[in-house]
């Protein structure tokens, strides 16, 4: 689905990520963790093609990210479920409409999925809250609203990046279990997160595989989390 | 959703911008928004002016023209009884003389048709030294009119060669210019409109750089994003123009009517005649056009640099 080879990135001020090599492969379920700052969210912006690599290559769904155009990288976008760090929504349009806008930019008739986007917000949980504001929303609840947001065009892999960011142990929770849902369903998974409890966790549920960024490689963890 | 293959036309492209359910997508940003909105109502504005004057001038230049090429007349002023003869001399004079077409002398009934108003019906012709009139007709290249001078007054000592609506020709010549320059200002207008939407334009997408990332993030095609903006766009330059259309007809409309005399000044005259009202119409048009082509050639630009 989504692969790095020898990849690196350099925001400027020498290499941040060298040599990275990682294979998404469908159907499996990723973590990365590291220290802050040790380019975690670098390397899921390589993986959802914000950022290009400046030396080695991303390959996404088979195609190398230097040939792609803008256009294939919307095209491509709209196969994998973005939770970005700070979730980033359109704070002017209520939520309904935020978790639909990957239909309306797709061209999608929203009203004729009103159904599955009912479904999907009671699925995470918020229901009752469809036509609040972004900002009317506590951290727990933007995270989930952007995980629905990242899923409702079904697509084949979903890329959270610290999706348990700031919010507490028990909404962590609740958050890992609809992404081991999604993972059950078939979807292809790679989270970020510094919080070793999460992994933990995820790790007596489901079979992971964690990899580690440290002295600007990525590793695969051993047993020692 | 993009056609990719075939290349939409500019209609086409105009129609799709219309449709689909991204209106909402961009916020409405306040202060540009409003200022969008008057700078078209008021190029709107000046552009029924620049069209008026531009019509108005063309009008004027038309009739005065039109009158130039027929108004120079030879006056013959001779005691009672050599008047005939001094007539049939000039007329000789000017049918031999290149540039002029035509030389006609004027009957007594037309001379009558002429004086009526001066003195009355009751006039009796025959006891007043009246002045014979003859009517030249010049040809395209016009003709000598030194020489004509010079000859008349060494073969008809009775003959005036009087062409003083000749200093209408200049008045032509200028107000021809002025139609020109009325359509020149009507262009700079438009440009101007050009100009400014594309600065709110670009404002709007320098201030909504979030946004536009927000729905890069959800897989959306430049052309979507530049749709929310250009519709957007469109949309104020054609409503403003309007308002500042409608203003600018009214204002002409409200203009103190000359009358029939004045009819033939452009300033007096300023105005629109019969279809000539349909010519403003196409002022918001232009501009709906205008900031369109404007809005969209500024979008894509600015998401191609934004990346
Ligand atoms: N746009 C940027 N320009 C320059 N440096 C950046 C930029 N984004 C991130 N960095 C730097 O790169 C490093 C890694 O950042 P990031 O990938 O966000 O780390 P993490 O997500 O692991 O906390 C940090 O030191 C950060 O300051
Ligand atoms: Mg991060």
């Amino acid at each position: 689905m989504i692969e790095l080879q020898n990849a690196a990135y350099n925001y400027g001020g020498g290499e941040l990520l060298s040599e990275v090599s990682l294979k998404l492969a469908p159907g499996s379920f990723h973590f990365l963790t590291g220290p802050s700052g040790a380019g975690k969210s670098t390397l899921m912006k390589l993986c959802y093609m914000e950022l290009t690599a400046t030396a080695g290559q991303a390959r996404v769904f088979g195609n190398d990210v230097r040939n792609m155009t803008r256009d294939d990288i919307a095209e491509a976008r709209r196969r994998i479920g973005i939770v970005h760090q700070d979730c980033r929504f359109l704070d002017h349009l209520p939520l309904m409409q935020n978790i639909a806008l990957p239909l309306s930019v797709s061209g999608k008739d929203v009203e004729a999925e009103k159904g599955n986007l009912r479904e999907l917000l009671k699925w995470v949980g918020l229901d009752h809250q469809e036509n609040a504001l972004p900002q009317e929303l506590s951290g727990g609840e933007r995270q989930r609203a952007a995980l629905a947001r990242a899923v409702i065009m079904a697509p084949d892999v979903v890329l959270a990046d610290e999706p348990t960011g700031n919010v507490d142990s028990e909404m962590s929770q609740r958050l890992l279990q609809l992404l081991i849902e999604l993972n059950k369903m078939g979807k292809t998974i790679l989270v970020a997160t510094h919080d070793l409890a999460l992994i933990r966790m995820a790790k007596s549920q489901v079979n992971i595989r964690v990899l580690r960024i440290a002295n600007r490689r990525v590793q695969l963890a051993g047993a020692d989390l | 959703m993009t056609p990719k293959s075939s290349q939409p036309g500019f209609v086409d492209t105009m129609l799709e911008t219309f449709q689909g359910d991204n209106a909402g997508v961009v916020p409405a940003t306040g202060h540009t928004a409003w200022l969008t909105v008057f700078a078209s109502g008021a190029m709107a504005f000046l552009a029924v002016f620049a069209l008026a004057l531009s019509l108005a001038t063309g009008r004027v230049a038309d009739r005065w023209a039109d009158e130039l090429a027929r108004t120079a007349t030879v006056r013959i002023a001779a005691p009672v009884g050599q008047v005939d003869a001094q007539t049939e001399a000039a007329l000789n004079v000017l049918r031999t003389t290149p540039g002029i077409s035509e030389a006609l002398a004027l009957t007594d009934e037309e001379q009558n048709a002429l004086l009526t108003p001066w003195f009355g019906s009751e006039l009796d012709l025959e006891s007043l030294p009246v002045p014979r009139l003859i009517e030249i007709v010049e040809s395209d290249p016009g003709y000598d009119r030194d020489g004509l001078r010079l000859r008349l007054a060494g073969e008809v000592p009775g003959a005036i060669l009087d062409d003083h609506s000749r200093w209408r020709a200049p008045l032509v010549a200028a107000a021809n210019r002025l139609r020109s320059l009325g359509l020149l200002v009507l262009v700079l207008i438009a440009a101007t409109t050009a100009v400014i939407v594309t600065l709110a334009a670009g404002s709007a997408l320098a201030a909504n750089q979030q946004v536009i990332s927000v729905l890069r993030l959800v897989g959306a095609h430049d052309s979507y994003i530049a749709r929310a903006f250009v519709r957007r766009f469109t949309l104020r330059a054609l409503a403003g123009s309007a308002m500042g259309t409608l203003a600018g007809c009214v204002a002409i409309l409200l203009m103190p009517d000359p009358g029939e005399v004045a009819q033939n000044n452009f300033l007096t005259g300023l105005g629109f005649v019969a279809s000539q009202w349909l010519w403003p119409l196409i002022i918001p048009l232009l501009a709906g056009a205008v900031a369109f082509a404007a809005t969209r050639t500024a979008a894509f630009r600015a998401l191609k640099e934004l990346t």
